[in-house]
């Protein structure tokens, strides 16, 4: 890129793409092309830096000495809290509690939330196009309290019937458990409007974040949500760490849903008492490196700005969309006016399975499969999709990519 | 790792258009394979005399590797018995897992999967359709699956 475009570019790839070694490589002969960053981002040299420099010289356990390793771990992790304080504009760090990632924060709020206060009677209400783990976690919880799942389904674009949704919200609603962006077909969904509607019926609501936080700054009071759950993985951080956040008010009422160390003020044979927020919900030693990292990729993704990112994958999106819909055969899953950068995909003649082998001899990566949404794939009624996912790193180039390797594929099943 | 190795003539060949392909009406067993990886899923109807296969057919949906070796396995089991099946299967597995293996020329046109041995998350796709036949001889009417 010469100097003129470079100045004129409201965003440049090449140089963010520069911050993430990993890219650097060849696979199969052929320059990687990642195209599955909705499946797991990729971190930049900065957050590999600074898990390196936690590593080298600050870690020792937190909370539980007074040397000065274990002050200097302990500083750093409640550093990442109060980072992700500030991610999520938060009132307190009281209300972010570290987890292993998305997953298990939508665990805890079925299990120390929903299962002690729901019976029969409550429902549960989430949508059509669910991640695995935003709807496994309340089929558990209705098995052991009573309640009942409800689904709001989507429609042939891939979009919430928010009609329908509206219905399904009554004064049975307890909770309301919906992605704010689909991972298996981008769609955003409107999870404000959802919000107001669920609280003016007495519903709580939990957000999963998951495939949202790398393309959206959000806010969750200006929300308005009860908990939202995200991955450090997805947003150019580590593995293993995940945020949940919840209201103070919901988080003080809930039982701890772990007990062990870290948890507890006093503990005695007869009765323990339980630490203050957000401690009660982090037994045992955390992931402090992964907290250190998360809060790297925090201010990685804030440098380059969350809106300039989105803008730019926004670019490749419509790049792609336009390619891809004029190869013959093939059709896009996932048509929601708006749609965070995803793009699920078959191709007649090819199975998703085939068309991932073969692109992968190609150099690019992309993911295949049900993507963790069966129920998305039985509602097209597909064995599966192929998926491209943009990232901040990805350029026009990774694109024209992945029309070079289908047009690849068309040859082979021809 | 080359393309043409894994989709050779044959398998795009049996891909495109399976042999014996379709239910098989009046059959003496029959079985459900489903590899939910990848959403693959299969039926193996199975006619006995006896311990011998005198006809199998198969229906399913799956990615070329799974329905080119389901297809091949149908041609290549007519007319055995279980033993000889079992025999043939661990054949199969072997060029299908082992890099570099010889096929054995008894191998006949199933010699044409030795591709699948240098994509090691192919190797299911290839083996789901030996896995339903075994359960349906077994005459398990319960699915089997690969995970
Ligand atoms: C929308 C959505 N929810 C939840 C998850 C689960 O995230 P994790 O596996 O990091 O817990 C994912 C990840 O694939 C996701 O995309």
């Amino acid at each position: 890129m010469n100097a003129v475009s470079a100045a004129a570019a409201p965003f440049d790839a090449e140089r963010v793409r520069a911050d993430f070694p990993i890219l650097a490589q060849q696979v199969n002969g052929r320059p990687l092309v990642y195209l599955d960053s909705a499946a797991s981002g990729q971190r930049p040299l900065a957050v590999l830096r600074a898990v390196e420099r936690y590593e080298t010289h600050c870690h020792s356990n937190v909370h539980r000495g007074v040397h000065a390793l274990s002050q200097a771990a302990t500083e750093a992790f409640e550093g990442a809290r109060e980072r992700a304080r500030r991610f999520l504009n938060a009132r307190s760090t009281r209300e972010i509690v570290f987890v292993r990632g998305t997953t298990e924060a939508i665990n805890l709020v079925a299990q120390s939330f929903a299962r002690p206060r729901l019976g029969p009677g409550d429902e549960i209400l989430i949508t059509g196009l669910e991640h695995h783990a935003n709807i496994v976690p309340w089929q558990m919880v209705c098995a052991q309290s009573g309640c009942a799942l409800k689904v709001a389904p989507i429609d042939r674009r891939g979009e919430v019937e928010l009609e329908r949704l509206l219905e399904l919200l009554t004064a049975r609603t307890r909770l309301v458990a919906v992605a704010h962006v689909s991972n298996a077909l981008g769609t955003i969904l409107p999870v404000k409007r959802i919000v107001e509607a669920a609280h003016s019926c007495g519903a709580l609501v939990l957000l999963d974040g998951a495939q949202a936080v790398p393309h959206t700054a959000v806010d969750v009071r200006a929300l308005g949500c009860d908990f939202y759950a995200f991955s450090g993985h997805k947003l150019y951080g580590p593995t293993g760490i995940g945020v949940l956040y919840g209201r103070e008010e919901l988080l003080e009422e809930m039982p701890p849903w772990q007990g062990g160390g870290d948890m507890i003020r006093t503990v005695t044979f007869e009765k323990s008492t339980y630490n203050e927020l957000p401690w009660k919900f982090e037994a045992g030693t955390p992931n402090i490196s992964g907290a250190v990292g998360l809060a790297a990729a925090m201010d990685y993704l804030e440098s380059l700005g969350i809106e300039a990112v989105a803008a730019h994958e926004q670019r490749l999106l419509a790049l792609a969309t336009g390619e891809l819909e004029r190869i013959p055969g093939l059709e896009i899953i996932g048509t929601a006016a708006h749609k965070a950068s995803v793009l699920s995909f078959t191709l007649r003649g090819c199975h998703p399975h085939d068309l991932g082998t073969i692109l992968d001899t190609e150099g690019v990566a992309i993911r295949t499969g049900h993507h963790c949404a069966m129920p998305v794939m039985s509602f097209f009624d597909i064995p599966a999709t192929a998926r491209a996912s943009f990232g901040c790193y990805n350029t026009e180039a990774d694109v024209r990519a992945l029309v070079a390797a289908l047009g690849k594929a068309r040859e082979v099943f021809g | 790792m080359d393309l043409k190795d894994l989709y050779r003539d044959v398998i795009l060949d049996h891909n495109r258009q399976p042999r014996n392909f379709g239910a098989l009406t009046g059959a003496d067993a029959q079985a459900d394979g489903h590899n939910p990886l990848c959403g693959d899923r299969l039926t193996v109807w199975v006619q006995l005399d006896g311990d011998r296969v005198t006809d199998i057919r198969f229906e399913g949906k799956g990615c070329a590797i799974s329905t080119a070796s389901a297809s091949l396995m149908t041609e290549a089991v007519k007319g055995k018995d279980k033993a000889a099946i079992q025999a043939l299967y661990e054949q199969v597995h072997a060029l299908l897992t082992q890099h570099n293996a010889e096929a054995d020329a008894s191998l006949g046109k199933l010699a044409a999967l030795g591709g699948v041995s240098e994509f090691p998350s192919r190797v299911k796709c290839a083996t789901l359709c030996w896995h339903t036949l075994n359960a349906a001889l077994e005459r398990s009417a319960a699915a089997v699956t690969t995970e």
